[in-house]
């Protein structure tokens, strides 16, 4: 595992570069694909709003694959993720229309622990709302 | 109804193995728009350090969410799993899932609680290669919402 961040330049506090996700409905199809995830609330509009929801959402676990990059994009190697878990608060809404969603993604160093390994919490929203909760991530750096 | 608490701690025989394939990564890296060469080029990843292109964290939750579907779909449990949503998720990797892999996942059943009419399952997936390595533990919380009073 090489990282291209020293674990000696990160302090807690330090930000990572932020990042915007857009989805539209292409992009949950094709995600459907390959993840196997055929729940037919990410694709069909009509079953989406037969059991309650307001459109068409996105795949948890698509938005949980977007919020990592923010790290990998940092460290270089997706292999420095030690740890990586989020909470599902709210689902991500992506309309027919020529725009879809956009997952708004930050994160920052948020404790130093032992073996080179950092903390990073990361806020993920769409709408300006948290579509992400308890969003955290141990990393070893170089 | 509440889900029987004597399901805690069971633990379900280990999957067949899924062989992780160089084009599935990449298919799954292109469908999360990602384009880290770790995913796609053998050198780069060597690069790296890794023997072979990696996964990226999340790709493995497509192995161990069909080893808790056979928790899930247990009969005995008595889950109405057409209420279920995905509460929580998380991963801690022993090395990064890479390609040509053998993965076996052993599920075992954390915990089964009831919070307002919720029924509330922890899913615990071990992952081991064909060595029998320890690779990646993945964490699941499924909540199947209350039934809505006819």
């Amino acid at each position: 595992m090489t990282a291209k961040i020293a674990y000696s330049d990160v302090e807690v506090g330090t930000e990572l570069p932020a990042r915007s996700f857009p989805v539209d409905r292409a992009t949950l199809v094709r995600y459907a694909g390959a993840s196997g995830d055929f729940n037919p609330i990410h694709w069909n509009e009509r079953f989406a709003k037969e059991v309650g929801l307001p459109d068409v959402i996105a795949h948890g676990m698509f938005t949980m694959a977007e919020a990592i990059r923010v790290v990998t994009d940092w460290t270089g190697d997706p292999g420095a993720v030690v740890e990586y878990g989020v909470r599902f608060t709210r689902p991500v809404v992506v309309p027919d229309d020529d725009k879809g969603a956009v997952i708004e993604v930050g994160g920052k160093v948020a404790a130093k622990l032992d073996d080179h390994t950092v903390r990073v919490d990361l806020t993920a929203t769409c709408g300006g709302q948290k579509v992400l909760g308890m969003s955290r991530a141990l990393v070893r750096l170089a | 109804m509440a889900l029987d608490q004597s399901f805690v701690g069971r633990t379900y025989p280990p999957t067949a193995p899924y062989e992780v394939g160089r084009e599935k990564i990449r298919e799954f890296a292109e469908a999360v728009g990602d384009p880290n060469p770790a995913y796609t080029d053998t050198e780069a990843a060597k690069a790296l350090g890794h023997p072979d292109v990696i996964a990226p964290p999340t790709f493995v939750f497509a192995i161990t969410f069909k080893a808790a579907g056979e928790v899930v779909q247990d009969p005995q449990l008595g889950l109405d799993y057409s209420r279920v949503v995905h509460g929580d998720q998380k991963f801690a990797y022993v090395r990064p899932v890479r390609a040509g892999d053998r993965l076996t996942v052993t599920s075992t059943i954390e915990a089964v609680k009831s919070m307002a009419g919720n029924d509330i399952l922890d899913i615990r997936g071990e992952v081991h290669d064909a060595a029998g390595e320890h690779v990646v533990t993945a964490w699941t919380k499924l909540v199947a919402r209350a039934a809505e009073e006819a």
